[in-house]
């Protein structure tokens, strides 16, 4: 057995790998996620009562429901119960069945945090626009854009950071991202078995990326602290 | 010159009538205030004024012009109704001030973007925007806030806000500035300082309707005054008439809880 100065660089190498999944799920999540949850917002404020009732009823179902559950149906009802496996079976696959959960996921979540943001606003903003003249499409540019990216930037960065960890639950469908590459070495990866420390690792690449988050988050709250 | 003609102002929400037939008129340059218990339409008055609310009856002619007739909006587009508003200024309880624009931003940003509609905007940009921050200083410094121009509301105390609040309503030079009781959010050392704007803009022959609780300067300041009760006129008159030797025994309530 080698030391753990031999394991060492191997790890890495390997967690690595496994970390730039978990980033491109991360990345993927949030790109679909941002703009879909602002559709589901809207359709969940419609006046259209079938649509909101609908919409509604979605989100309660994926809220009210763990990821892990959504990730396995999402994955295997294609192919095991309807005979049309979609996803086809390789690691690109597993990460596109992962990534169309997330998003669904999250953009549900997003979508109640916009609908704070938007209601937050007071309507005596919009009236104010109206009474000086401008358009629908001014006030919601000028005025109560930013009043909402305001409101929405304490509960949205709690909720990416949260997805940051929330990636790792991608491994029910053995996606090969980091916490999959760690355990990896508890059975025998890259000549190297039965060992632990490696798992326990990846903790910091968590910590790592949350760090950053933490950081780039504050600074846009300062940066919108100029007004109240 | 008559400016202002409300005829069979009428208006409901769902089933309670809030408006019942309000009728009245306004000289070019006089001020006109309503007065009244809560609940008795005021507000929503001045929101018909404004197009906030659509009155389910009436007329609203300015300088003999209708510019709303319950009888055919149908045919009015969201475009002619932001045009038609501008006839109109009004300024909340609440300031509404724009939390992330400065004193100064708040006066001019309505006046840049309907200066964008003009055609010569393009060639003459500059100079437009010039002439619009030139007017906003000099109606800033009107109501003595010349030194918190760069301030965010925030930064302002209450009367200041609504100061600023009344120079953004200024700023798009309106036929009728209306005022929805401008005062009442404000501690009572801050009032004096708003009442004071306005009794100079009624010096400057400024057309206002204004809706207060303050009846010292309602009775100072205005030309004619408004007694509502109940969605109707109760009274209407001379301020003088109105407060010494009212009619009415409604007004005659009203006004002792006051004067009391
Ligand atoms: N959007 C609305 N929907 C339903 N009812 C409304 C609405 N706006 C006003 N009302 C009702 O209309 C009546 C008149 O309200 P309004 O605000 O015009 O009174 P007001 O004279 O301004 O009172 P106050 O002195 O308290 O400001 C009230 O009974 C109120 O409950
Ligand atoms: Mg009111």
């Amino acid at each position: 057995m080698e030391t753990f100065m031999q394991q060492f660089p191997v790890v890495v190498g390997a967690l690595n790998e496994g970390f730039v999944v978990t980033f491109k799920l991360f990345f993927i999540t949030l790109l679909g996620a941002l703009p879909l949850g602002l559709v589901i917002c809207f359709g969940s404020m419609s006046r259209f009562q079938p649509l909101s009732i609908f919409t509604r009823l979605f989100v309660w179902v994926i809220r009210g429901t763990p990821l892990m559950i959504q990730l396995l149906v999402i994955y295997f009802f294609p192919g095991l119960v309807l005979g049309n496996p979609i996803w086809g079976g390789g690691e690109s696959g597993r990460f596109a069945a992962a990534a169309v959960g997330f998003i669904i996921n999250y953009a549900c979540y997003f979508s109640e945090i916009y609908r704070g943001g938007i209601q937050g606003v007071p309507k005596g903003q919009e009236e104010a626009g109206l009474v000086l003249g401008m358009t629908r499409s001014q006030i919601f540019f000028r005025i109560t854009l930013l009043q909402m990216i305001k409101r929405i930037v304490p509960p949205m960065s709690n909720e990416i950071i949260t997805l940051v960890k929330d990636t790792s639950l991608a491994r029910i469908i053995s996606l090969q991202e980091v916490i999959w590459a760690g355990q990896a070495f508890m059975k025998g990866s890259h000549g190297i078995s039965g060992a632990i420390w490696p798992l326990f690792f990846t903790a910091f690449y968590y910590l790592a990326a949350i760090g950053v988050l933490t950081v780039a988050f504050s600074k846009l709250e300062q940066k919108l602290n100029y007004f109240r | 010159m008559t400016i202002l003609e409300a005829e069979h102002i009428k208006k409901s929400f769902g089933k309670t009538k809030v408006l019942k037939d309000i009728s009245f008129s306004l000289e070019e340059g006089e001020v006109l205030s309503i007065i009244g218990s809560s609940g008795s339409g005021k507000t929503t008055l001045l929101r018909c004024l404004n197009f906030l609310e659509r009155p389910d009856g009436g007329i609203i002619k300015v300088k003999g012009e209708t510019v709303f007739d319950a009888a055919n909006v149908g045919s009015m587009s969201e475009a002619e109704i932001r045009r038609k508003r501008l006839h109109f200024g009004l300024v909340f309880q609440s300031f509404n001030l724009f939390p992330q624009y400065t004193a100064l931003e708040n006066v001019m940003l309505a006046g840049q973007l309907l200066a964008k509609e003009r055609p010569d905007y393009k060639r003459r940009k500059k100079e437009i925007n010039q002439a619009l921050e030139e007017q906003a200083v000099t109606l800033l410094k009107q109501i003595g806030l010349g030194n918190r121009m760069n301030n965010y509301p925030h930064q302002l105390s209450g009367g200041q806000q609504q100061r600023v609040a009344i120079a953004r309503a200024l700023a798009l030079q309106p036929d009728i500035l209306c005022f929805d009781e401008p005062t009442s959010a404000l501690d009572p050392e801050l009032t004096g300082e708003v009442l004071k704007v306005m009794k100079e803009l009624a010096e400057q022959k400024t057309t206002m309707v204004i809706v207060t609780h303050e009846m010292a300067f309602a009775r100072d300041v205005a030309s004619q005054v408004i007694f509502m009760d109940r969605g109707t006129i109760c009274e209407q008159g001379d301020p003088r008439e109105v407060f010494e030797n009212p009619k009415e025994e409604r007004t005659r309530q009203f006004l002792s809880r006051f004067n009391g």
